[in-house]
């Protein structure tokens, strides 16, 4: 070999070596790499890929059913037929819609909606045609599906109430959560989830909701799903039964009409509520279609308050309905026994100021139990002057009355049972002895909601029973805690003697001819009620007033009108039954009240003599106290 | 002395002895290597032969016939004939730089019927040729003589100016990288290296100014991924994901989610790599690598095994630019160089890429077949 190729032949394996060396020390970089990619970071890497490609989607549980206590739907989940097309499967979308329109009338706005969905989503993501579809219209489209590729029938549910306005201020509504709600949970963020907006949808929506399931998908880059990994079922919302009889809140609210009223009706024994009505009503399905602006006016602006449940928001001064919390006050205190006796001219003279009673001639000299019955005031204003403002709202306040009952439904009022303290609190002023004659007649600061006028009833008949109201009986298989709890309740320490008194006054109050209610007490013996009148003034009348004579309720604007008010219970013998009624600007108690309650107490207790006939098994509320 | 006067000596083998001679173990690695391609082709199309497995077998088939006629080929023939294929290319690239008159379709592609070439896929070879020509001739001590590495240097600078003015900077870096190997295995004195380098380190402002926005927002976002991970980082993202999700034995073969969701890009072409280190890990990717390694090694065997300086030079030449290949693809998947878009030789999916590889391994098979051939230095 020559020199000079000698010389550069090992130039060239010396540097090809150093060549290879430098590339092998290149690889080992990558090889490097590759060792901290594939085994030092896969945990995170293989997270990151798993975050990419499942996608988690959420199943809404179907809402638990609301039953009444015999066990009738009065609020459960229809089925909604959904018509969904996905457009990259459905060909000539312009065909594929004629073709539908022929089953499923689509208008222009609907059309345009259609078409620019399809134009905003990806081509593989379902788009809602329609949604309530009829079952007539399903039908139709499954024999024509081989005509309509890609379009498909999506079973989705609504809440509805069989009932309607019946039971729309105890069941309340659903509807979509607002915006602060959807923070709490993903699932309110479900287009279609709704929640209680009110009354036992509101008060129960957790237990009602039950758990979401889901479903865990496989999705590629572009978000089409590619197949199911795993799914989770979720668990039904539980059914909630209510106290409530169906067919009683029926005969209830039809009894009560288009007034502006409300009544309760409780069993003295338990407090379970039977019945809870207020009017006028309001349908809660239209809730869940969506109400126009117009209906939601409406409703709004009625000055019968139709959204309101006046059963336990509407305060009301209880009028003479509170007469027998003055009595009991009086005897428990001892200032006065039963023969107590008071000569009533029709007045009394408080200083300068004159006090009327509701007979202008006056009673002449009555007992107690007369005075219940006739409703005598001025025998009450004495009463209240013997035993003093603070002890009768302490009585009235163990009746149940200035406080929330416990109620399990949102938005129950407190009332007000005014003291000497609380004046002095809230107006900066002293107690007036003027004071003390009004609260003995319900009338001043008093106030007082129809179910704690029905608590205050069952509690003066049941013995002296603390029974607080409710309306939850169970919760899916089991009983309500609320009312295992409630099943033993608390004595309020009354002498068996007092109770007597006061009922012996409130069934004169119906049943003897003197009584202000004779005509409207119950003829057959065994249903016979018991109760109390109250006419309660929204406004105080002057003497000039008085004498010119406009006082007479039905000469007044009707926003001026006296409220009227009843309390009762059936049957005397052995009470079971209590019911408040007040029908606002109604006229008097005893005209207006007292015969709504008369059928109300007629009807409990006819029903209960079916129920017992027809359904041996059916346990009621007040024999769960037995078990 | 004797031999230099009678002028170049045709071959005297036969083409019996020239099949004889061919290394079938080159030829076996290199199938091998394309299987596990097709392999991965199969898995890219979601377990079917089509559109990509079937198309490059018949490709690779075809190419191994164009091997064989490579290697058998005289090597002084390609020798003498390095010059005019220099500069064809170079014209053909120029042409379809400045006038975009070749191609029926999209500027800078050649088409040969049922393939197609990029001239600046070509000229990788063609330089490479033209180079290993040039220093044939050339003693160690001419190789030290700036005037002499003139030539050489304007015949990298003429194709490099036409190929980044496209641009393409991976081809660009090939170009420099695999001439800069011929230069350095010829001899060439180091400190002209470190001059060159110097001055390229000085350029990067001035060519950063004439890099599109696109190339600029590759650099920037290889520099921090994580910073844009929706828009350009994404590619480099979604193929770390996929490398890492693997582990050390992948995430079973056809069964790589990155690739077959779609969240990886080019999973057949440029990210190849990624999907056969995600199906198969850190024990498929290292197999892949390790007959790579042997194929660079094989390279080096050919080259040191020549008698001829010619052969030596463009055994060199063409391992460099295959190793180039690989390790500028490998690294962009992994994220240790911006992306740039250089196949996978023998894997990736693609014509050009396929034929410029075979077209290398014949030229080092060429080499291979007359390594016991003497040229002297002046054979013209």
């Amino acid at each position: 070999m020559q020199q000079y190729e000698l010389a550069r032949f090992r130039t060239f394996t010396r540097r090809a070596a150093v060549l290879g060396a430098v590339k092998l020390a290149l690889l080992s970089v990558v090889g490097a790499q590759l060792y901290n990619l594939q085994i030092v970071q896969r945990h995170k890497y293989r997270t990151k890929a798993d975050e990419n490609r499942i996608n988690i989607r959420l199943l809404p549980p179907p809402r638990g059913r609301i039953f009444d206590q015999a066990g009738r739907l009065i609020a459960q989940n229809k089925q909604n037929y959904r018509l969904v097309l996905v457009p990259e499967q459905s060909g000539d979308i312009q065909l594929l819609l004629h073709t539908l329109a022929k089953t499923v009338p689509l208008g222009q706005s609907e059309l345009t909606r259609i078409l620019n969905e399809i134009e905003r989503r990806r081509s593989f993501i379902p788009i809602t045609v329609r949604e309530h579809l009829s079952w007539v219209q399903v039908a139709q489209i499954e024999i024509d599906s081989p005509d309509l590729p890609g379009v498909s029938i999506e079973v989705g549910q609504v809440r509805q109430y069989p009932f309607g306005a019946t039971f729309a201020h105890v069941i309340g509504y659903v509807g979509s959560a607002s915006t602060e709600e959807i923070a709490s949970d993903p699932l309110l963020q479900l287009p279609g989830f709704r929640i209680g907006k009110n009354g036992v949808e509101k008060m129960h929506d957790l237990e009602l909701r039950g758990r979401a399931g889901n479903v865990q998908v496989e999705v590629n880059a572009h978000g089409r799903v590619i197949r199911e990994l795993d799914r989770d079922e979720g668990e039904p919302g539980n059914d909630v039964t209510l106290t409530v009889d169906a067919d009683l809140q029926e005969h209830a609210a039809t009894r009560l009409g288009a007034e502006s009223a409300s009544a309760a009706v409780l069993d003295v024994a338990t407090g379970a509520c039977i019945a809870i009505v207020s009017t006028p009503s309001f349908d809660p399905n239209f809730f869940i279609q969506g109400l126009t602006q117009r209906q939601w006016g409406e409703l709004v602006n009625n000055r019968h308050a139709p959204l309101i449940n006046k059963a336990i928001s509407g305060q009301y001064p209880p009028g003479s309905v509170f007469k027998p919390v003055v009595a009991v006050a009086a005897l428990e205190a001892g200032v006065v026994d039963s023969s107590h006796r008071v000569r009533c001219l029709g007045h009394i003279q408080l200083g300068d100021r004159t006090f009327h009673c509701w007979r202008r001639g006056g009673h002449g000299s009555l007992s107690m139990i007369s005075a219940i019955a006739q409703s005598c005031d001025v025998y009450f204003y004495d009463l209240a002057l013997k035993v003093g403002v603070e002890r009768i709202a302490e009585m009235a306040r163990r009746l149940g009355l200035g406080q929330a009952s416990g109620f399990d439904l949102p938005g129950e009022q407190h009332g007000l049972v005014p003291t000497p303290d609380w004046k002095r609190a809230m107006y900066d002023d002293a107690w007036q002895k003027g004071d003390s004659l009004n609260t003995a007649v319900g009338q001043g600061y008093l106030l007082t909601t129809p179910l704690q006028l029905a608590v205050m009833t069952a509690r003066l008949v049941n013995g002296g029973w603390a029974v607080t109201p409710h309306l939850t009986r169970s919760v899916g298989d089991e009983l309500s805690q609320d009312t295992l709890t409630r099943v033993a309740p608390k004595s309020i320490d009354l002498s068996h003697e007092t109770l007597a008194i006061i009922t012996r006054g409130m069934g004169r109050v119906v049943n003897h001819v003197s009584g202000t209610a004779y005509s409207a007490r119950i003829e057959e013996a065994r249903f016979a009620m018991g109760g109390k009148t109250g006419t309660s003034q929204v406004r105080s009348f002057t003497d000039i007033e008085r004498q010119s004579g406009v006082v007479k309720n039905k000469d007044r604007p009707w926003i001026e009108r006296d409220h009227a008010l009843f309390v009762g219970y059936a049957p005397i013998s052995a009470p079971r039954y209590a019911v408040a009624v007040i029908v606002e600007h109604g006229g008097s108690g005893s005209t207006t009240a007292a015969p709504i309650a008369h059928d109300i107490l007629l009807e409990a207790q006819r029903l209960d003599s079916i129920s017992r006939l027809s359904s041996p098994l059916n346990i009621r509320s007040s024999e769960i106290r037995k078990v | 002395m004797a031999e230099a006067r009678l002028g170049p000596k045709p071959s005297q083998m036969s083409l019996v002895d020239k099949l004889g001679r061919i290394s079938w173990g080159l030829i076996f690695l290199t199938s091998v290597i394309a299987c596990i391609g097709f392999g991965m082709l199969y898995s890219a199309a979601d377990g079917n032969m089509n559109p990509w497995a079937s198309r490059q077998i018949l490709r690779f088939a075809a190419g191994l016939i164009v091997v064989l006629v490579i290697a058998v080929i005289d090597i002084r023939i390609w020798m003498r004939w390095a010059y005019v294929i220099y500069v064809a290319t170079l014209a053909t690239l120029f042409a379809v730089e400045f006038f975009g008159l070749i191609g029926m379709g999209a500027q800078r592609w050649l088409y040969f019927g049922w393939f197609q070439l990029q001239p600046s896929e070509l000229m990788k070879i063609a330089l490479v040729l033209a180079l290993a020509r040039y220093f044939h001739r050339m003693t160690l001590d001419d190789a030290r003589r700036p005037a002499l590495l003139v030539t050489p240097i304007l015949m990298l600078l003429a194709p490099m100016v036409l190929v980044l003015r496209q641009p393409d900077l991976g081809t660009a870096a090939m170009l420099v990288v695999g001439a800069g190997a011929i230069f350095f295995v010829s001899g060439v004195a180091l400190r002209y290296f470190a001059i060159g380098g110097a001055i390229a380190a000085a350029g990067v402002p001035i060519a950063w100014q004439f890099l599109r926005e696109y190339q600029r927002e590759r650099i920037l976002t290889f520099l921090n991924p994580e910073a844009d991970p929706l828009g350009a980082g994404y590619h480099i993202l979604q193929s770390k994901i996929a490398l890492g999700s693997g582990g050390l034995f992948g995430r079973g073969f056809m069964h790589g989610t990155q690739s077959h969701l779609s969240f990886l890009p080019e999973h057949q072409t440029d990210f190849i790599f990624t999907m056969l280190a995600e199906e198969l890990g850190l024990v498929g990717a290292a197999t892949l690598i390790g007959l790579y390694v042997l194929l660079f090694a094989y390279g080096f065997a050919i080259a040191l095994r020549a008698r001829n300086h010619f052969g030596r030079l463009l055994g060199i030449g063409l391992t460099t630019t295959l190793f180039l290949y690989v390790f500028i693809n490998i690294a962009m998947v992994v994220g240790l160089i911006p992306v740039v878009g250089v196949p996978l030789p023998l894997i990736s999916y693609g014509g050009t890429a396929m034929i410029t590889v075979l077209f290398s391994l014949g030229l080092l098979m060429c080499v291979f077949v007359h390594r016991d051939e003497q040229i002297n230095r002046l054979t013209s």
